[in-house]
């Protein structure tokens, strides 16, 4: 590995942190597509900003470029304000037109600008390394990390301070009013956070990228635990797993980082959504076919709580009166009998002490929405699950 | 080559009519469907198809080695689809919300297909040139079956439209409802959603991948501000679309160097902001006018009714009273009054003014209607 | 007594993600009733509705209408959603809505002719809305929304009305219009089910009563059943209304 190849995977890395922070309170909060907007929205005062500062990591130019970002916010706003359209088509106006600005603006000046429309998709993060940043003739290494690296000290600075507020606003914008944090604040506060993460990420890994960094890590995070500190951590650890994974994928196939970089997000993604232990989709199909199999025991025990008439009880009415397609009643009989919840005789079916103490806790639940406990009561009553 | 000159070759010019008939056949067929995804708030879902197309135009291109148009849109169609059906998987058996799911999709698409375009270029054989048109869109390739494709799938479209539209229509506006009729609504939907695959894939060659929802979203929202009908909003965003297409491509083609895609959607946008601000029923112009006019009417309502007030004590309602006592209003002005004077609910005599029969009555009227509400 | 039985509902369970939301409900109700269906919220009395009208699909049970299976009897049966289930943005005029009550006789791709917009212009009439027929729906205030959505079930010319919660955010006059033109489907020997939110209202507007709570608590006439027993039962603890009034 020479050093370039270094300062490549460390300014990867150091975008896929900047970018996991506010990505997740984005997914969190529901405005994962706002970054979407955002990334592309900025391309205009990218633009613009390269005209005045002829320097694509110029200070000046990241901060013009952001105003650009929260201004596409502020636009998304007020359009939706107006009740002319809805919501999301308020978002798919603003930024297809703020990007064809940006692109054609780009098209009239391709002379004069040195910026073209794939690296504008792409980044450039393979020439990273070679702008250099020279502090009176000494050189302090590449540009870009330095931005990156600026901007993530100040989110992980602001991250730090405000992370409480954060938490409160993102779970109950309501009670983090009455404690006296202003969610308006807050709200343009991590608006203005990923846009200037975008800004800054935008040269070395492209438009598209920039989305994929802030959403896929988060959302894969989001499917392995509900701790929002460790959704953090997961979602900076994907990141930058995927940022150095990407490199090596790159490297081999001699294809585009920001590419390789973002499939590997989405490999690890279609990971963890098939596997994940709880929220997978095969835990979740698994689960669902076990729920299905204990809601209908539970409804059948109802169903013999409730009626003591012998023609209701008897084995075929399950077939016939009950009408069940979706689950074989033998399945259901049979589970009930395993945990000892009915004894049949004669084919009439009983409920015995124990399936009566079940029902009664189950229906007291239910009755007073504390839905939850009756997993655990499962728990307690079950020998055998579904 | 200038506007003038483009639309006096549009008819002679083989080229040129070829282009323009296609980009807006595209525009026509993506104003009529982007009304129904704009109005089920699938407005991003667009957005989320048009990027996971392109790794499928990679694929096909990667299998077959062609550049043959519709072998690459099929490519695109099946990865389209895929990305949709990806979607309401992550939605329907995850807690991720369906933002995260469009934004996941579609980016991790769009870098995979990066991905393999950059892939592309750099294999030796690669007769690549035409593939990076996809991202922007270059109506300038479109050949004349290109046309035929568009106008055949548009043409199923409108018979498809027209002879279903008392059940898209029902389905668009109350899902439910429309179930316990007995429609099936699941074979409604699948209809109208893969009529949209289909436009979004259709419009790749001419406005890209990045830019295409745009095209299906603006003339719908444009069209929507002119008209209380969805069959006029449909003909409308049609025709706004059309005109988009072929005023964008006739840009695009007058100057060096500029993709079609990002020109048709600007000239899109240009339709939705005139249509936002002036839009007689619904736009911002209008509706600030009327909201101060509104506000005068009150003022003057409520000068009128001070002076009811005042009429009243006296057995005479037309009994001349001093300006002066109106200071004391404050909804009071010069110019309340002289209106009121013109309705001919007020006489002005030097500083006197005096309530006439009919400024009384109405008034009276008006404060009965008060007290009603 | 010796009425049909209108709805039959046996042994219905259903559930959301799985987690149940109505348990083992069995019901009949009589043809001719005005019935009311009280329950706290989240007692599943919406659900109820979607179930019996085959929108949510249920895990156990079956219903039937006149003793045939509903998707047989489809045709004799209206349904009025909640005002709120809807987008009232939506590019379309009152007329137009009404109109929708017509399809489900018309069938596939048949449009609506004269007939269709001569029963339209009826029932538009009879919700007192004749004068609104052209306006956008958007433009309809609340209780407006509402009579224009009765007026889509009427043109369905139905036996049997199933509307959730018909008098919620509307104004005096129109829930009077509402529950007078329910009287005078009772009175043509229909049967209207209502999920209804207001207690005190009960007895004066209908003569029959659900009362429900993620099971059934009772189901009976008015006179019999409407007491602080059952509404304890079904709401909590001690749950009173001051019906005596």
């Amino acid at each position: 590995m020479n050093s370039a190849q270094i300062e490549i995977q460390l300014i990867a890395s150091l975008v896929a942190i900047a970018c996991a922070i506010p990505g997740t309170f984005l997914v969190l909060r529901k405005m994962a597509m706002i970054s979407d907007a955002i990334s592309h929205a900025i391309l205009p005062g990218l633009v613009v900003g390269f005209f005045i500062t002829q320097d694509l990591n110029s200070p000046l130019l990241i901060l013009l470029a952001a105003v650009t970002g929260l201004i596409t916010v502020v636009m998304v706003e007020q359009i939706q304000k107006t009740g002319l359209v809805k919501e999301d088509t308020a978002i798919g106006l603003v930024f297809p037109a703020l990007f064809s600005i940006g692109v054609i603006l780009i098209a009239k000046n391709a002379n004069d600008v040195h910026l073209d429309v794939d690296a504008v998709l792409l980044g450039e993060l393979a020439f990273a390394p070679f702008d250099r940043l020279i502090i009176s003739g000494t050189d302090v290494g590449p540009k870009s990390l330095w931005v990156i690296g600026t901007i993530l000290t100040i989110t992980v600075g602001l991250l730090i301070a405000f992370f409480k507020e954060l938490k409160v606003s993102t779970f109950d914008a309501g009670l983090s009013a009455s404690l006296g944090f202003s969610p308006v604040i807050i709200h343009y506060g991590l608006m203005s956070v990923a846009s200037v993460t975008t800004v800054g990420a935008f040269d070395a890994v492209g438009a598209i990228l920039v989305v994929a960094l802030m959403i896929a890590p988060a959302a894969t995070a989001y499917l392995l635990t509900t701790n929002l500190m460790k959704m953090l951590l997961l979602s900076i650890l994907f990141g930058v797993f995927s940022a150095i994974a990407g490199y090596w994928m790159a490297h081999a196939l001699d294809a585009s980082i920001a590419g390789s970089i973002t499939t590997m997000l989405g490999l690890l993604f279609l990971m963890v959504y098939l596997f994940a232990p709880s929220k997978g989709v095969i835990a979740v199909l698994y689960k669902e076919k076990q729920q299905r199999i204990e809601v209908s025991l539970i409804t059948f025990l109802l169903h013999l709580k409730n009626h003591s008439e012998k023609r209701e009880r008897h084995v075929n009415h399950l077939r016939e009166h009950i009408n069940w397609q979706k689950v074989r009643a033998k399945t259901v009989l049979e589970l009930a009998l395993k945990n000892n919840m009915i004894v049949i005789d004669k084919n009439i079916v009983s409920l015995t002490e124990k399936g009566d103490e079940f029902t009664s806790q189950a229906i007291d639940y239910i009755i007073t929405n504390e839905d939850a406990q009756i997993e655990d009561m499962k728990d307690d009553f079950f020998l055998f699950r579904g | 080559m200038n506007l003038n000159e483009y639309f006096s070759l549009v008819f002679s010019d083989y080229t040129l009519r070829t282009i323009t008939l296609g980009t807006a056949i595209l525009g026509a067929v993506c104003g009529m469907l982007g009304s129904f995804a704009v109005l089920r708030k699938q407005s991003l879902l667009g957005d989320a198809i048009s990027h996971a197309a392109l790794p499928g135009i990679a694929i096909a291109f990667l299998i077959t080695g062609a550049k043959d148009t519709n072998t690459l849109l099929l490519g695109a169609l099946v990865s389209g689809l895929i990305g949709t059906f990806w979607i309401k998987g992550i939605t329907s058996k995850t807690h991720l919300k369906s933002d995260t799911a469009l934004g996941l999709i579609l980016s991790l698409f769009f870098g995979f297909g990066m991905l393999l375009l950059t892939f592309i270029q750099k294999q030796p054989n690669a007769n690549q040139a035409g593939l990076d048109k996809y991202l922007f869109g270059q109506a300038a390739t479109l050949v004349e079956s290109d046309v035929w494709l568009m106008a055949s799938v548009t043409g199923l479209c409108l018979f498809v439209i027209l002879l279903f539209w008392k059940e898209f229509k029902m389905l668009l506006f109350d899902p439910d409802y429309t179930k316990t009729l007995g429609f099936n609504t699941r074979i409604i939907d699948i209809l109208i959603t893969s009529f949209i695959v289909l436009a979004i894939v259709l419009g790749l060659q001419t406005v890209g991948v990045v830019l295409m929802s745009a095209m299906l979203l603006a003339p719908a929202a444009a069209a929507r501000q002119w008209t209380n009908s969805l069959s006029t909003m449909v003909i409308l965003a049609s025709i706004i679309g059309a005109l988009s297409g072929v005023f964008g491509t006739a840009i695009s083609a007058s100057q060096n160097n500029l993709s079609t895609g990002p020109v048709i959607v600007l000239v899109a946008s240009v339709f939705v902001l005139f249509s936002f601000i002036f839009s007689p029923s619904r736009g911002l112009l209008f509706r600030q006018w009327r909201f101060i006019k509104n506000r005068r009417d009150l003022e003057q309502h409520k000068t009128l009714a001070f002076m009811y007030h005042i009429a009243k004590t006296h057995d005479n309602i037309s009994h001349p009273h001093t300006i002066k006592i109106l200071n004391n209003f404050q909804g009071f002005t010069r110019g309340t009054l002289q209106k009121l004077v013109k309705k001919n609910y007020v006489e002005l005599e030097g500083n006197m003014w005096s309530l006439t029969d009919e400024g009384f009555k109405t008034a009276s009227n008006l404060y009965n209607q008060q007290s009603n509400e | 007594m010796a009425q049909n039985i209108a709805v039959k509902v046996d042994d219905l369970t259903v559930a959301y993600n799985y987690k149940p939301v109505l348990w083992d409900i069995d019901l009949e109700i009589p043809e001719g009733v005005l019935m009311a269906i009280v329950g706290p919220n989240g007692a599943g009395k919406s659900t109820l509705i979607k179930a019996i009208l085959g929108i949510l699909p249920p895990i156990a049970g079956s219903v039937t209408i006149y003793g045939k299976p509903y998707k047989k009897q489809r045709s004799l049966v209206a349904y009025v959603p909640q005002k709120g289930s809807v987008d009232w943005d939506f590019p379309t005029t009152a007329l137009d809505v009404v109109m929708m009550g017509t399809y489900g006789s018309l069938g596939w791709i048949k449009r609506p002719r004269q007939k269709e917009k001569k029963a339209a212009l009826e029932a538009l009439e009879k919700v007192g809305m004749l004068a609104f027929k052209s306006r956008q729906i958007s433009q309809l205030s609340g209780g407006q929304q509402q009579r224009i959505f009765l007026a889509r079930a009427l043109v369905q010319n139905a036996s049997i009305y199933f509307m959730d919660e018909p008098f919620q955010g509307v104004d005096a006059t129109t829930e009077i219009a509402i529950i007078n033109i329910l009287k005078e489907l009772r009175k043509a020997g229909k049967t209207v089910i209502v999920v209804h939110h207001d207690l005190q209202t009960v007895p004066e507007y209908f003569d029959w009563v659900t009362f429900l709570n993620v099971k059934k608590i009772a189901t009976g006439p008015v006179k019999d059943i409407f007491n602080d027993d059952n509404l304890t039962k079904t709401y909590g603890i001690n749950y009173k209304v001051s019906i005596q009034e």
